[in-house]
């Protein structure tokens, strides 16, 4: 038995060198490109799918990839958002906007509820405690009489963005997507940079140090955990407007599950890892939803083979190769 | 005296970490043999690396004949070897007697349980209490009694007097040199100078990773001045 | 007829041996995941699946071979015991240096496949599973009517929890079995097998759960899905009850199952969420768990 140090799900993020700062610019510049372009070849609605989760995925990253905990709840803020918005927007009548602000903070408040209970434990435990949660909100959306129970709340109003940009045209949504996107993303990027993320990162690596040198650590996993919730109902309320209909589906623990399998396919820690690990399940799920073999089966046995033998994820490994170290990407397990 | 036990420029490290430097050493049959060292020369290592626990090692390591090697940690015991670690490792969800009958007989000639309540009196008086509401001195006699059982042939002992009173560390002795008339190879280590110089036969000295000498308890006079060199004393 | 707080006696007695019913599968499942966890460290998502798959043997192997209840009651956890073993010797044993984290993914994927493939054969819809003719029919308490099936189960799941107990806490392999939680390497430095030991372990877990879902089949009915519902609510259990302690796990399975039951008497819409609520209001006051030794 070896005693070397654990090797913890989390991946060191990228360091940057110089080359690496122009090799990324450049991806990210094609990036963009593709995603403006990208309506030209693919059918919008598709698009903005990928988009939402890729945005759900990267918003759940920052909790598991950056601060090391694993939620196994991420479905209430994603689908209770989606609830939030998608109420305020019928029912309330209010603009666009609004809605998706009502939708991330009631995301963000039940992120606070939830993490207040949560972070009182660690590893496996706060995994389950989140479930367990996230399995209660479930059955408060079956019940409460806003969300419809099993029907849904439907043909939920897209409406004007600032008053004269009509949503319906799904040319106009999906920049209005992508917008939100761009924004989120910068967010997250800014937020693990900021000085608030080092000291996450931190107590990631070592939690006992980083409490002998004085920081209010459950302080900093709340502040971490409400900000991914409120990122997570980002993305939920997009999905509400986008697809104009709110459900259980988007609460139910099988969600929780989907975005943690995008986060690893895709390269836990990696900033732009869980994108691709969206467009990857996204795509699957609508490839399969044309024949009658179901999607549960392909994505639970991606779960086991990703944890065996691929837990860098499509980018980390793609950071470890030599391609990826000769263009001055550095990325230690 | 037929070596019973033979270390090979045995390397270990701990993850990247290189530790041991190429250990060479021989302990005979029936031999008491001491390692002596400063603290973090390797001497815990180095029994460590002998019973399998630490698996990142090169080198060669002999038994009785038999190359250890290759032998998983689950099997070494049976080729008769046993370690008591520093800690002692006394169960705490086990009783006094379940923490005795944990390990396997793995040869006969081991002693029976009458011999070990016998050379053990306060065991079986404390058996069915939970093994570590013993004191320190019990739990050590625990940790070599439940070896003694097994009727292993080489003993491995890691400091077995650390922080125990003078009247434990005589009474450990006196077990120590009971086990000897008995034939028991035993290779030890040892801060406790003035301990070790009554029941070893032989000693190995240590430092940086390495044996740097080695001398019969008879040439220990001749050897105080390099043994304050080395170990600082 | 007698009322209670205005409840009818024979409705609150209803709910309560339903409660314990609950409670008992509960227990059941607690406590193989309290052993699983015990000592491979590893949280045992797919312990649901196990419980249905537990079922589905069971309905399979009196539809195509005709074996009825009692052996199934036997084979099942057999067969379910056995794969877990498989399982456990070929795929899960190359996660044990890594966090326990993964082991919790792995066992996630492996639940969601299982369930995936009996949902693509079997549909989401239940299938039924007589009780044995033996235990049909039920018998009149005076206060209550007992279902007699419902009767075994209650006794035979306290039987089997004392059973695994004793066998963890008063025998020489169970005290393998608490040594090797404790310290494995030294454990394994005495010449014990203790991978062995850790397939035997989880095989053991897997037939526990296998064993809850045979028993479940007459009163559930047997559907891929009743695993995921389930496990869910074993994860707060657990939570409530701390993974330390075998008789812990099983205690805070039954009080769980029971303050499940009476709520359903008393305000039933919360009946669903009351152990989540529990499990809340356990991490605000004791968040080791009631009998939690550790973190």
């Amino acid at each position: 038995m070896t005693h070397a140090a654990q090797p913890s799900p989390v991946a060191e993020p990228v360091r940057n060198t110089k080359n690496a700062a122009t090799v990324q610019i450049a991806f990210l510049l094609a990036g963009t490109l593709l995603l403006v372009l990208a309506p030209l070849f693919f059918y919008p609605i598709f698009l903005m799918k990928i988009l939402c989760f890729a945005l759900f995925a990267c918003a759940f990253n920052l909790l598991l990839g950056y601060t090391g905990l694993l939620s196994f709840g991420h479905a209430t803020f994603f689908g209770g958002a989606a609830y939030f918005t998608a109420h305020a927007v019928k029912e309330w009548g209010l603009p666009v906007e609004l809605g998706i602000l009502v939708g991330v903070a009631g995301a963000a408040a039940l992120g606070l509820i939830m993490g207040f209970f949560a972070i009182r434990r660690q590893g496996i435990y706060f995994a389950m405690i989140t479930l367990a949660l996230s399995q209660m909100f479930f059955f408060f959306c079956l019940q409460a009489g806003f969300t419809h129970g099993e029907d849904g709340i439907q043909s939920v109003p897209r409406g004007d963005l600032l008053g004269f940009i009509d949503l319906n045209s799904s040319t106009n949504m999906y920049y209005f997507v992508l917008a939100v996107f761009v924004i989120g993303m910068v967010v997250i990027w800014r937020f693990i940079n900021s000085p608030f993320g080092m000291i996450l990162k931190s107590i990631r690596e070592n939690e006992q140090r980083a409490i002998s040198l004085g920081y209010s650590v459950a302080r900093y996993k709340l502040g971490a955990f409400v900000m991914s919730a409120a990122l997570a109902g980002l993305a939920g309320a997009m999905k509400a407007l986008v697809f104009q209909f709110a459900t259980l589906t988007d609460v139910a623990w099988q969600m929780s599950g989907e975005v943690i399998l995008m986060t690893l396919l895709g390269g836990i820690g990696t900033l732009i890892g869980p994108i691709f690990g969206a467009g990857l399940v996204v795509t699957l799920q609508n490839y399969l939803a044309t024949s009658d073999f179901p999607v549960t089966i392909i994505t639970g046995v991606v779960f086991m083979v990703c944890v065996l033998v691929f837990r860098r994820g499509i980018i980390g490994e793609f950071y470890a190769s030599r391609l990826g170290r000769r263009l001055g990407f550095q990325h230690r397990r | 005296m037929k070596p019973f036990l033979e270390i090979a420029d045995l390397h270990a490290w701990y993850g990247e970490s290189h530790v041991l430097h190429g250990v060479n050493m021989t302990v005979g049959e029936g031999e008491m043999v001491t390692i002596l060292g400063r603290n973090g020369v390797g001497k815990t290592t180095t029994l460590r690396t002998i019973i399998g626990i630490l698996r990142e090692r090169r080198g060669r390591i002999v038994l009785g004949g038999k190359d250890m090697m290759d032998v998983p940690l689950h099997r070494t015991a049976h080729h008769g070897i046993g370690f008591v670690p520093e800690e002692r490792g006394i169960f705490s969800t086990l009783t006094v007697e379940e923490n005795l009958m944990l390990p396997p007989v793995v040869a006969s000639g081991g002693m029976s349980l009458d011999e070990i309540f016998e050379l053990f009196p306060n065991l079986h008086e404390r058996r069915s209490s939970p093994g570590t509401k013993l004191s320190g001195g019990e739990q050590q006699m625990l940790a070599m009694a439940r070896i003694l059982r097994t009727g292993v042939r080489v003993l491995l002992l890691d400091e077995p007097t650390e922080g125990l009173a003078p009247v434990i560390v005589q009474r450990i002795g006196e077990v120590l040199k009971k086990l000897k008339e008995r034939g028991m190879t035993v290779l030890l280590v040892e801060q406790n100078f003035r301990f070790a110089s009554k029941i070893a036969d032989r000693f190995y000295l240590m430092d940086h990773g390495q044996i740097v000498g080695t001398f019969p308890v008879s040439e220990l006079p001749d050897q105080m001045g390099m043994l304050n060199k080395v170990l600082g004393v | 007829m007698t009322t209670i707080f205005g409840i009818p006696l024979a409705a609150l007695f209803g709910q309560l041996l339903i409660g314990l019913i609950n409670g008992s599968f509960y227990a059941l499942l607690s406590l193989g995941l309290a052993v699983i966890f015990g000592l491979l460290r590893v949280i045992n998502f797919a312990h649901g699946a196990q419980y249905m798959l537990g079922a589905f043997v069971a309905y399979l192997l009196l539809q195509y071979i005709g074996i009825g209840y009692w052996p199934a009651l036997i084979v099942a956890p057999l067969i379910v015991g056995a794969f877990g073993a498989l399982v456990e010797r070929f795929l899960l044993s190359r996660l044990y240096n890594l966090d326990p984290l993964y082991g919790l993914l792995f066992t996630f994927g492996m639940a969601l496949a299982i369930e995936g493939t009996f949902r693509y054969f079997y549909g989401a819809s239940g299938q039924p599973y007589a009780p044995p003719a033996l235990l049909t029919g039920g018998t009149n308490l005076g206060f209550m009517f007992l279902p007699n099936y419902r009767g075994w189960v209650v006794v035979v799941s306290l039987i089997v929890c004392i059973g695994t107990w004793l066998l963890i806490e008063k025998t020489k392999i169970g005290s393998y079995l608490r040594a090797a939680t404790e310290n494995s390497t030294l454990v394994q430095s005495f010449g014990i097998n203790v991978p062995m030991l850790l397939t035997l372990t989880y095989g053991l877990g897997a037939a526990l759960a296998a064993f809850a879902g045979v028993l479940a089949a007459p009163i559930y009915q047997v559907s891929p899905l009743m695993g995921s519902n389930i496990i869910i609510v074993v994860f707060a259990v657990v939570v409530v009850g701390g993974m330390g302690s075998i008789m812990g796990a099983i205690i805070t399975g039954y009080v769980l199952g029971v303050a499940e039951g009476l709520t359903k008497v008393f305000y039933p819409e919360a009946s669903n969420i009351v152990v989540f609520v529990i499990m809340a209001i356990v991490l605000l006051l004791r968040p080791a768990g009631l009998f939690g030794r550790d973190g």
